[in-house]
């Protein structure tokens, strides 16, 4: 007779599990955040590792406080705040000063995410939430861009060292954004540049190339469904190719709405979020394509160059109602039943 | 009908299968326990009235309890020996149920005692469906529900298609593919009964592509003119579901709360089919089964033909288990109960005995669960098309009655795909079962 020893567990089926975790998922978006980051750095020089360096520590730091303030388990080690603080950071100028950067990070973690109760409680993309808040606080800051100088490894702009609740002072000659430059002044930036990103623009959004690559890579590895970033694409191409064939000479073309701007870096990475984002595959597309028109009526109608952030926040905010309205139709059942 | 359709159904998931440690091992008898248990209730319905008292001698296939009503099924004697005890046993469930203990006699010959028996060439519906009752079959997939009561066509319904479920799309389980690949005559004598008792004129057997031989070996035997076809289907879970299993094969859909009858199909499980052809020409009823005993935990793993009412205990000291063993269950890992006690016996619903060590049962262990965050995963999982999460979320907060009334609550099925892909790690599965618990006993005070 065997003697029994162990202690036999009792737990409810599946035995097994498979898949990912969320930790998994979140460091799979940071590696494939990578590239970007890694040419944003070459791009902009030490500039841009400082804005991105403090974006991710502000927001870290954001997050351990908090919870150890409400006396929860420090939730840093599961790799989503660190996709926030890198999403967040190359979102901003490269010159922006430390201290507008930190305040951006902290309202995108206490704000945007805390405050609704953390991950998986999130209404808006964090990252976005941060970045809404220093464009309505500091719109000039935000707005202004540095070009790319030689010296960009070895000086850093002055702007970034600007003291807390100091205006900064801009000292390279900032550069218009592809947007900003159609938008203002009738400049058409060559296609190659944009997509192979020597443009001017926020830290992450200029290679698109580099954007797409890591976007393979996460629908590849199963973790992102291609459903809200193409049919977002579908969406901006179809209509800005329709006001095109209207007026070439006042609207621009669908492959410079494409690759200019936020578009790409917004698309693949931002209106992802998978808390924030619909989970039924007719509810994604619904949600792409209401992205991808107000990207459209914002960048050509609105009065700001550039209306990603804001298609995407709205987008966000319709999200759940899109979950409402659209219920897979179980099987056995006759049509899409609709929650009341 | 769509020509380029492939032959499968939505949604589900690709666990790893884990077969080969077991698929090649040839089926082996077990040796006899020096006490079986069995328990009166082995199946869906009543439970059957026993018809012999403590001290009687009882021979090998003696039937010694009888079906009390339709929904339920007689029980025989596993081995010749003496009813030592008739009372409670333990059993998967954790509640104590009645039983009859047996005691085989050592150096009986175990020789099997025959009944009146049943030819399907002679016999009409009504007497196969009273010999199935009579031979004790239930379904051998797990479900447990007396056969007999699906062959009875009532009125006014017919059965087209015939499917006998060789999928065995369940990690680890091995003991439909050794029964194909072993007792195919028996599976091609159980079919004429099926389709004979239901009026089906066509049968489709269905087998999942992981197990070719088993396919082969079923074609081979295959008579000409019966109206008896394969189907190999390609691998993915939970493909044994008969809902899914039909839409696989026939593309039609159930309806929600309904019956295969409903499509005109019938669906019965390939071991269940084999014991069918086995037992009606000889009047013989079920006293064995054959079960796979595997996973990691298990020294000597195998596909072995098990007396009903081994107990568990006897099984797994028999084969040998490693040190750190900390999970048994019956059945396979997706859909199988963890046991909570190893004096449960085997009965005729076990399909499977794994045994887990602490490797394959740490995933969750290690990490937290975290909240829902809303990753879809399981929407795309779920084969019936269930928003598992925005169930999950209402579990929380004990809106069961919305769960049944405006999320099909009651149409799950429990087959895990939804727990298995969530990366937060949150027991969906389990938080469906309590509220559907909930619901019923909802229902019955209110």
């Amino acid at each position: 007779m065997v003697r029994w020893t162990k202690t036999l567990e009792i737990r409810s089926s599946p035995h097994i599990a498979g898949g990912k975790s969320v930790n998994a998922i979140m460091f799979n978006v940071v590696l494939a955040l990578l590239p970007v980051t890694a040419f944003a750095v070459y791009a902009f020089g030490l500039a841009a590792l400082i804005t991105l360096g403090t974006a991710v520590t502000s927001c870290l730091v954001t997050e351990h406080l908090l919870c150890r303030l409400t006396g929860r388990n420090s939730s840093v080690g599961d790799w989503s705040v660190v996709v926030t603080g890198l999403l967040y950071g190359l979102t901003l100028p490269p010159g922006l000063a430390v201290w507008m950067v930190a305040v951006g990070g902290v309202m995108a973690v206490g704000l945007g995410k805390f405050l609704f109760g953390g991950l998986g409680y999130n209404p808006f993309n964090p990252a976005l939430v941060g970045r809404a808040l220093l464009q309505a606080a500091f719109p000039v800051a935000m707005t202004t861009w540095p070009t790319m100088p030689v010296d960009r490894f070895t000086q850093l702009p002055s702007s970034t060292l600007a003291w807390p609740f100091t205006k900064p002072v801009y000292d390279s000659i900032s550069g218009a954004t592809p947007l900003a430059g159609w938008k203002f002044d009738r400049v058409m930036t060559e296609p190659t540049d944009l997509l192979l990103g020597y443009v001017s623009g926020s830290t992450g959004e200029t290679c698109a190339l580099l954007i797409l690559l890591g976007g393979v890579y996460l629908v590849m590895r199963k973790i992102m469904s291609w459903r809200i970033p193409v049919t977002i694409f579908l969406t901006v191409a179809l209509c800005s190719g329709l006001l095109q064939l209207i007026d070439p000479a006042k609207y621009a073309g669908p492959l410079f709405m494409l690759f200019s701007g936020g578009l790409m870096l917004g698309a693949v990475f931002m209106a992802t979020d998978m808390v924030a984002s619909p989970m039924t595959h007719l509810g994604c597309e619904l949600y792409g394509v209401l992205i991808g028109l107000l990207v459209v009526v914002i960048r050509v109608w609105g009065g700001m160059p550039e209306g990603v952030m804001y298609a995407i926040l709205l987008g966000n905010a319709v999200s759940p109602h899109i979950d409402n309205w659209i219920q897979p139709r179980v099987y056995g059942t006759k049509k899409r039943r609709q929650t009341p | 009908m769509n020509i380029f359709r492939s032959k499968t159904f939505a949604h589900g998931i690709h666990p790893p299968e884990s077969k080969d440690d077991t698929s090649g091992l040839p089926i082996r008898q077990f040796p006899f326990a020096p006490s079986l248990v069995v328990p009166l209730s082995q199946h869906i319905g009543k439970p059957a009235v026993a018809v012999v008292r403590e001290g009687q001698e009882v021979t090998r296939g003696q039937c010694i309890a009888k079906h009390d009503g339709f929904v339920s099924v007689a029980m025989h004697a596993p081995a010749s020996g003496i009813v030592c005890h008739i009372g409670l046993t333990p059993s998967i469930t954790g509640k104590m149920v009645p039983g009859i203990f047996i005691e085989p006699f050592p150096a009986s010959t175990q020789e099997i005692m025959e009944g009146a028996a049943c030819d399907a060439s002679t016999a009409d519906s009504e007497e196969i469906v009273a010999a199935v009752q009579q031979a004790g079959v239930v379904g051998l997939g797990g479900a447990g529900f007396p056969t007999h009561a699906k062959l009875r066509i009532p009125e006014g319904k017919f059965v087209d298609t015939l499917v006998i479920n060789g999928a065995e799309c369940e990690p680890y389980l091995t003991t439909d593919h050794r029964v194909m690949l072993e007792h195919s005559v028996d599976v091609m004598a159980g079919i004429p009964y099926l389709m004979k008792a239901t009026g089906a004129t066509r049968t489709i057997i269905a087998v999942e592509a992981n197990k070719p031989d088993a396919a082969e070996t079923l074609r081979a035997t295959i008579p000409d003119g019966s109206g008896i076809e394969l189907e190999v289907l390609p691998v993915k879970y939970p493909q044994g579901a008969e809902k899914l299993l039909i839409t696989a094969l026939l593309d039609r859909e159930i309806p929600s709360g309904g019956l295969p009858l409903d499509v005109h199909a019938l669906c019965v499980n390939v071991a269940t089919t084999a014991e069918i052809g086995q037992l009606l020409p000889h009047g013989k009823g079920i006293q064995e089964r054959v079960i796979t005993v595997g996973g990691p935990a298990v020294k000597n793993k195998g596909n072995y033909r098990i007396q009903i009412g081994t107990p568990l205990r006897f099984v797994l000291e028999t084969v040998g288990v490693e040190d750190d063993i900390t999970r048994v269950f019956l059945g396979g890992p997706m859909m199988g109960q963890a046991v909570s006690s190893l004096d449960i016996p085997i009965t005729k619903g076990t399909t499977g005995v794994i045994a887990f060590t602490t490797r394959e049962t740490g995933f969750r262990d290690g990490h937290p669960q975290y909240p829902c965050i809303r990753c879809g995963y399981c929407v795309d999982a779920c084969p019936i098309f269930l928003n598992p999460s925005q169930l999950g979320l209402l579990a929380e907060q004990d809106h069961y009655r919305r769960m049944v009334d405006d999320f099909h609550l009651m149409d799950c099925f429990e087959c895990g795909c939804c727990t298995f892909v969530c990366p937060s790690h949150i027991p969906l599965v389990q938080q469906f079962r309590i509220a559907k618990a909930a619901v019923r006993k909802m229902k019955v005070t209110a």
